[in-house]
Parts: structure tokens; sequence; C-alpha cells
């Protein structure tokens, strides 16, 4: 356990998560990524009954008898400040003094912590506050009713005429005034209301404010523990190697001199991973590096960028499963191979990217004949449970999984591969072990973000779209991920963005065609589909609009009539960053917009092409609407950081394949951007009473085509891939 | 087994003495504050102080330290600019996921102990070795001044 730190500031402290799974529930993962309706709150008493003095009446809420608010977070922190927003939304209705609040990690429970939006306990897709919008304040508001009830009765007055504040019940009328922690008793026998009434808007004292993150303290003094800061009595250390070409197999091993270093106590060998146990992780380093090992290539051996890229190129020639078909795109484009000439057509490609978490990939295990433990930070608490059963080849019910603080998400810990993997590794170590991945071998064996090929297709009738049709080709996440919800060939996230853009065309499809790079295994990564949708939509936005003769500002607002919020954010933004002030040689502006993951986001990048084909940052300006901001400042927060991680990518980011191996491997080679290259990131909220939207990844969607962009205007070399070809730009004439 | 003063106290380690700082500091005398996240001196996030002046933990080997007074993150605190560096830190939410903020906040402090009124070309210098994943960095930027400016919380 954390102490609590008095005396640092009034906030409320984070307590680790310390309780037990009790059991896993089935969940039917067929909800897919669709709004469960009629979702209610799990009211129970939870499972730590020891505590019976206090008041617990959901799975998210106790309040002890000197009034400590103990508030159990169902998302996991990962540095998107959820712990304090989703506090926030429980402490709101729930009226309670903020300082005497604390925070608990959810256990593995999907039955009483599943996520309301997808079905299952994940952390992902820039969906928390949505998803638990109105069922944790549901859930304060409930309890708040249990104490005015059991405070009213006591007094002998109407509940109507009792407020509350500050964890406490008041009767203003008769000067009554009654602590929460003193009616806990009581108010343990009132039966809480299914539907209580919400507080309006107007009414709100913590949404909205700027409130210190509660996660934040014991970040900048060392004491926060993340997965991989685990020690545990007679913990040994591990490191791992799996084959350089993916998918391989271990042939041979000779350990002759490994087992000779001191500190290496055992070498675990595994089909498709060997494992180096030792007292410390240099010893395991150590060790792994004085391993001969000999691999089996495997299938994969052949497997090149160049074999995946064309490849994908081949499939994207081939009609797609239709995701969206409005009109007849048919006869306005003509058929997709005998386009009259008047169609613009453009093709948009982006790479393969690894995740690149600052805290490399790790995991805690100890497993026994009858139990098992595990230490980890995880977006997928329940799936990392699974996991470990089946790794342990123990029921569930026999083993637990402790959530802690991670050092960077962004899809990475959506999979539980690593705890599977570690889980396999301790059935052979006697005692708990840490097993850490080398940020070489979290690299090479990531689960990477889909390369995507794009196919778009137009028609201007004057100066508007009267025809679009865009076909996404690429691997699918989801028909791995989530199976149920990929349905007649259509990745539903494969499309987002693109299937619901916002733009007002007459005749519009989208397809999807699915195409699976050999060898190489996919996954979610910050900004997910619409990364794909947005860079390609905005990117073809733009060049129809210089075709078209008009500001990509105007001709973008030109075709969103029915999307105000985005009109007004590009409105804003376009006022913000000095859209029309005079540039100089070399320089440029662009603009992205986009109403993904439910917020309306416009964003403008300022940037320098010099003449080496390099990209100098000179400015990003973004205004966005997401509805009622609950904690404004981590709006803005995610927002420069989710540009940051977006333009990295766009200048940067791309993992190759040759002979099946993944060349990349650390960040020498797998660059990242640095202080010394970022400029000034102004974010501006746009006021609103709609619920909130998602803010974790819009900012990286939205950085990456506005810079494209900027890149245009200033060069007018229209880029089609990312990231950017300094080569082509140093051979470009400027505007 | 070789002697470290690490935060002020005297520690002994039988530990081999090529093995880098940061294992011994994580791994065996359990200050986990200190984090691992290349291996090969690119991120920064292994900072710590040597005789005060900040070095990369992941490749200094431990036998080469000797009488060096090695401050972590872990009591950065008690001296004057990283008690300015952690309250500027906290004051202006410069901290998302956390995990490299230990090595930016050794980084920092070493900055302000070197240079007490650094400009941005001083923090550039001073702070482009350290990556933050989460991309904290114009925060970071302003913190360090806050911080050098003394300011009080607002």
């Amino acid at each position: 356990m954390i102490p609590e730190r008095p005396g640092t500031r009034s906030v409320p402290a984070l307590v680790p998560e310390q309780a037990s799974v009790s059991r896993r529930s089935f969940v039917k993962l067929a909800t897919g990524m669709a709004f469960v309706l009629g979702f209610h709150l799990p009211f129970r008493n939870t499972s730590e009954a020891a505590d019976r003095s206090s008041y617990a009446p959901n799975a998210f809420i106790r309040i002890g008898p000197e009034g400590d608010v103990t508030l159990t977070i169902p998302q996991v922190e990962m540095g998107q400040g959820i712990y304090t927003a989703l506090s926030m939304l429980l402490a709101e209705e729930l009226d309670v003094d903020w300082s005497r609040v604390r925070v608990k990690h959810a256990p593995a429970d999907e039955e009483h912590y599943a996520n309301p939006i997808t079905g299952i306990q994940v952390t992902g897709g820039s969906n928390s506050v949505r998803a638990f919008w109105k069922p944790l304040r549901r859930a304060g508001a409930s309890t708040r009713a249990c104490f005015v009830q059991a405070a009213a009765h006591g007094w002998g007055v109407p509940a109507a005429e009792c407020r509350t504040e500050d964890s406490n019940v008041i009767h203003d009328r008769t000067g009554r005034r009654s602590a929460y922690g003193a009616l806990v008793g009581l108010a343990s026998a009132v039966e809480p209301p299914k539907d209580p009434p919400l507080k309006d808007v107007s009414a709100f004292r913590l949404i909205g404010r700027p409130l210190k993150r509660l996660d934040t303290p014991e970040k900048a003094n060392g004491q926060a523990k993340f997965g991989i800061d685990v020690l545990l009595p007679g913990l040994k250390f591990a490191t791992v190697a799996a084959s350089p070409v993916l998918g391989g197999k271990v042939a041979r091993v000779d350990d002759h001199r490994a087992t000779a270093i001191p500190g290496v106590r055992q070498i675990v060998v595994l089909d498709d991973l060997v494992a180096v146990v030792g007292d410390h992780m240099w010893a395991a380093k150590s060790g792994l590096e004085a391993l001969e090992i000999t691999w089996d290539d495997g299938p994969n051996g052949d497997v090149s960028s160049g074999l995946i890229w064309s490849r994908l190129r081949e499939a994207s020639l081939r009609e797609g499963a239709v995701a969206k078909d409005v009109g007849d795109v048919a006869r306005a484009l003509g058929s997709s191979n005998a386009f009259s000439s008047e169609v613009i057509g453009a093709t948009f490609e982006m790479p393969l990217l690894a995740h690149a978490t600052m805290e490399p990939l790790n995991c805690t295990v100890h497993v026994t004949p009858t139990f098992a433990e595990v230490w980890i930070g995880t977006q997928v608490m329940e799936r990392v449970h699974a996991a470990v059963a089946k790794a342990a080849e123990l029921p569930e019910s026999q083993v637990t999984v402790h959530n802690h603080l991670i050092g960077g998400g962004f899809g990475r810990r959506l999979e539980p591969d690593m705890a599977y993997s570690a889980a396999r590794i301790a059935r052979h170590v006697d005692g708990p072990v840490k097993v850490v991945w080398t940020r070489e071998e979290d690299m090479r064996h990531d689960v990477y973000r889909p390369a995507y090929h794009d196919r778009l297709w137009a028609r201007l009738e004057g100066d508007r779209i009267v025809a679009w049709m865009h076909r996404v080709s690429g691997s699918s996440v989801i028909a791995r991920w989530l199976p149920a919800a990929f349905q007649k060939g259509v990745d539903p996230d494969g499309v987002d963005s693109g299937a619901d853009m916002p733009y007002e065309i007459p005749n519009f499809r989208v397809e999807f065609n699915r195409e699976e790079p050999p060898g190489v295994v996919t996954g979610f990564w910050r900004g997910v589909g619409p990364n794909n949708n947005v860079f390609a939509i905005e990117s073809f936005i733009d060049e129809l609009a210089h075709k078209a003769g008009r500001d990509p500002i105007d001709f973008r607002r030109a075709h969103l009539d029915k999307t105000s919020r985005l009109q007004a954010a590009l409105d804003l933004v376009r006022e913000k960053s000095g859209w029309n002030s005079a540039l100089p040689a070399r320089c440029g502006r662009g603009v992205s917009a986009q109403t993904s993951f439910g917020s309306f986001i416009a964003t403008v990048v300022e940037c320098e092409v010099e003449r080496s084909g390099e990209v100098k940052l000179r400015r990003v300006t973004s205004a966005i609407d997401s509805g009622i901001a609950v904690n404004p400042d981590t709006i803005i927060a995610q927002l420069q950081g989710g540009h940051i991680f977006g333009l990295t990518a766009a200048l940067y980011g791309e993992i190759t394949l040759e002979k099946g191996r993944v060349q990349q491997s650390n960040f020498h080679d797998y660059r990242m951007l640095r202080i010394d290259q970022i400029p000034p990131i102004d974010i501006h909220l746009i006021k609103s009473d709609a619920p909130p939207g998602g803010i974790g990844e819009p900012g990286t969607t939205a950085a990456v085509p506005a810079l494209r962009n900027a890149i245009y205007a200033a060069t007018g070399v229209a880029l089609r891939r990312m990231p950017i070809d300094r080569k082509l730009l140093a051979g470009s004439k400027w505007r | 087994m070789s002697t470290l003063i690490v935060n002020g106290e005297r520690r002994e380690v039988d530990v081999p003495p090529d093995m880098p700082l940061l294992w011994v500091l994580r791994d065996v005398l359990g200050l986990t504050g200190t984090k691992f996240g290349c291996g090969i001196a690119q991120c920064g996030a292994c900072t710590v102080h040597l005789d005060g002046k900040p070095v990369r933990s992941c490749l200094i080997p431990v036998g080469s330290i000797g009488s060096r007074a090695i401050t972590t993150i872990e009591v950065i605190g008690a001296t004057p600019n990283g008690a300015k560096v952690q309250k500027a830190w906290l004051d202006l939410e410069v901290i998302q996921c956390g995990y490299c903020q230990s090595g930016q906040i050794m980084s920092a402090t070493a900055l302000l102990d070197a240079i007490p009124k650094p400009d941005d070309a001083d923090i550039d210098a001073a702070m482009a070795g350290n990556i933050c994943r989460c991309g904290t960095y114009v925060r970071i930027r302003e913190a360090i001044k806050r911080a050098a400016a003394g300011a009080q919380a607002s």
C-alpha cells in the first residue's frame, strides 16, 4: 500500500488495488462495439464484507463511518486521467467532500466492471467517460438518495426538503445537518432507487472544473507502482527471446555459457520462447545474450515489407465488402474500372507501426499447482485473467490478477499475450517471477498497427463533391480481437470515421477489403481505425479543395451544413491559428476536421519544409467540442499529447520487415519526437452541454493529415503515404 | 562486494562490476522509481544524478561509480531545485502515464542546478535526451520555467 502523504496537497490519495478476484463472469462478446441499451448498474453489496461498518451500496462506492469515500474505478489509468474523471462523475452526484475521496483499481470482474459500450472489461477506444457518463452518475445519485432518505426519516421531515453538500445531508428549515459517515448504518437499510434523478448541467460543482489529477503526486516522486515495479519476497527476474523471424520456433538451445554466468538460475525453453531466469534483470539479460539459440524460421522467412505492400495493393483492386452505400455511386462515377474522365482518384497508405510504450512489456506471475497470482498493468483485466488461467491450466477461480498503473498503453496493453507468455514461463519457476521484455524484444514482437492502402475516387460539380467512393484495404483487428463484431466482411473499426464521415455527399460508398499481412499480427494503436480513414479523407479533401479552387476551410465548411459543431470548430481554429496571415517562404498551414469518437475537432498545423526535405513544426492549433468537459485540463493534455503522438508517427513511424524479421529495434531506429522539435500547441475548448465525447484518440488522428496538408500547402507535393518522404520533399519547388 | 553511496546512505551490494547501476537500484536495492526504458541511453527514463550530474543509469557499470554520490527520484524532493521541479510538475499537471517522469524530473533538476534561469535553448539541450511517449513536452517546458521562476502554486 502507498501510504497517504499528508501535507502535499489536499487531493484524494490513490489506493492500489489489493482485492482479489472473486469470480469471472461469462460475457457475451457479441455485443460488439454497439451501445448496450438498458445497461443497469450492478447493485450489490461488495464482497469485502469484513468491513461491516462501512456502506457499499454498489460496486463503485464505499463510505466509511468516518466519512472516508473509496471509489472503485472500473477503467484503468494509463495517463489519460480516468481515475480523476470517473471519480468526478461519482462524486458530483454523490455530493461528497472531494478531499476525502480515495481511488481503487477495480479487480478483474466483468460482471460488475464491464465497460457498458463493449460489454467487456476493457479500457480503450476513447470511450471511458462516454460509457460511464450516466451509469456512474446514477450510482452516485442513487447512493445520495439513500443518505437523504435515511436522514429525513430520522428527522421526520420530507426527503424532498433536504439537500446535500460535502458529504452532509442538510435540512435548512430546521437547521439540521448530518454527515454521511454518521448515516452509514441507516442508509444501508434503504433500498437504493434504480433510476434516481440526475443533476442538471447548471448544478454541477465538480464536473467542468480543472481538478488536480488523483494519480500524479506519486508519479512525481518515484512512489507510483507500475507493473514493472512489482517486488515480492523471493522474486526472480526473467527476460525472453522469441524467434527473430515472426512466428518461428525454438529448434535448439545451447546454454553451457549462460548457466555459468553468476546470478543466472534457470533457462526455460518453450516451443516459441526462451527465457533466462536470474537474481536480477542483468543476470537474465547477460544469460540470454550468452545463449546459443537455433531457431526454426517457420513459414515466414521470406516475408518482407515489399511483399506485404504488393499484396495489399493487389487486394485493393478487388471490390470490397460494402460498409455504406448511399445514392448511386456507380452511376455518378461510372464503374470502378471505367470511371469517367471527370473522376479524381488518389491512393493513400499508412505503414505498420509499433506502440513503443515507455514501460516495456512485462508481467509478474506466481504459479503453483493450486493457484496463480498475476501482477500487471493491463487495459484488459479479464482477458489477462483468462489467459493466465489457460496457461497455468487452472480454473479461473484460482487465478488472481492485481492491476497496476500503466506506463503507456496506446492499445498495446489491449492484448494479453505478455501475460500468457509470462505464465507459461512461471509454470517452470519455483516462486514468483517477473518477466521483462527488453526494448528490442518489445519492438520486434509487437502487435502492430495495421498497414492500410486506401483508394478514393470523387467527382466535383463546380465546387461541390457529388460522388465519393472510399475503399479501405488492410488487416482486420476486430476479426481477431472481437470476432463477433466482424460481420459480412466489414471491420467496423476499419471503416470508423470513413463510413460515417461528416461531409454531405449525395452519392457515397465505403468498402472494406480484408487482407492480412503474412506472419504479422496487427492490433489497436492510439487513434485506431480513424487514424487511417481521417488521414485518407482529409488528405483527399484537401486535394479536391485545390481542384475546386477553394480555400480548404471554406471547402470543408460548405459540405458540413448538417454538422454545425464541426463548422464551429473550423471557424474557431481559423481564427486562433491565424489561418489567413502571411507566412515565410517554404512554410505552409494545413487543416483537418473530424467527428471521430464523438468529438468535433478541427486542427491546423503550421510547418516549414527545409531544402533538405526535413520538416520543422512551427505551431499546432486545435479547436474541439467534446461535449461537456468533465475535466477541461485533462482534455487539453490529451490533445497536446495526442497531437505529438500523431506527429511522431507522421515524421518517423514505420515498421519494416526483411526476411521475416522486424528491422527496427529501439529508439535509435524507431524515432520519437523530442522536446527540441515541439512547437507551441494551443488547444481551444468549445463550451457545450452535449454529452461528453472521447478525447484520448482524436488528437492523434487529427494531427497527421493536418501536417500532410501543411506540407502540401508549403510545397505543392501531395504526399500519399506516411511517414513523410524527405527525398520527395527535397526535390520540391516551393509555392 | 562493493559499496555505493545511494541517497546519502552507504549500501553494500554483491553484484558483478559490469552490472549497470539501473538494475542495482531497481532489482537489488528496491528503488523502483528509476525506470527502464531502452537500455541504450536513448530515452532518459533511467536518469539519476552522480555527484549532482545527470547520467543514464542503464549504461553506467556499477563498478565505475566509486565514491560518487548517487541520487535518485525517491529523494530528489529533498533538494531545493528538486522540490521546485516536482511542485511545478504538479501545479501544471505535466504528468500523464508518468513512466518517463522520474527521468524528466531528474534531468530538469540537474538543469536548474547548472543554469538557474534556463532559456528555451538550454531546455532543449538538457531535455532532448528524455523521451515522453504521452507527449507532455509542452508542459515540461512550461514547468521548468515556472520552477526556475520559483513561482507560487496557483
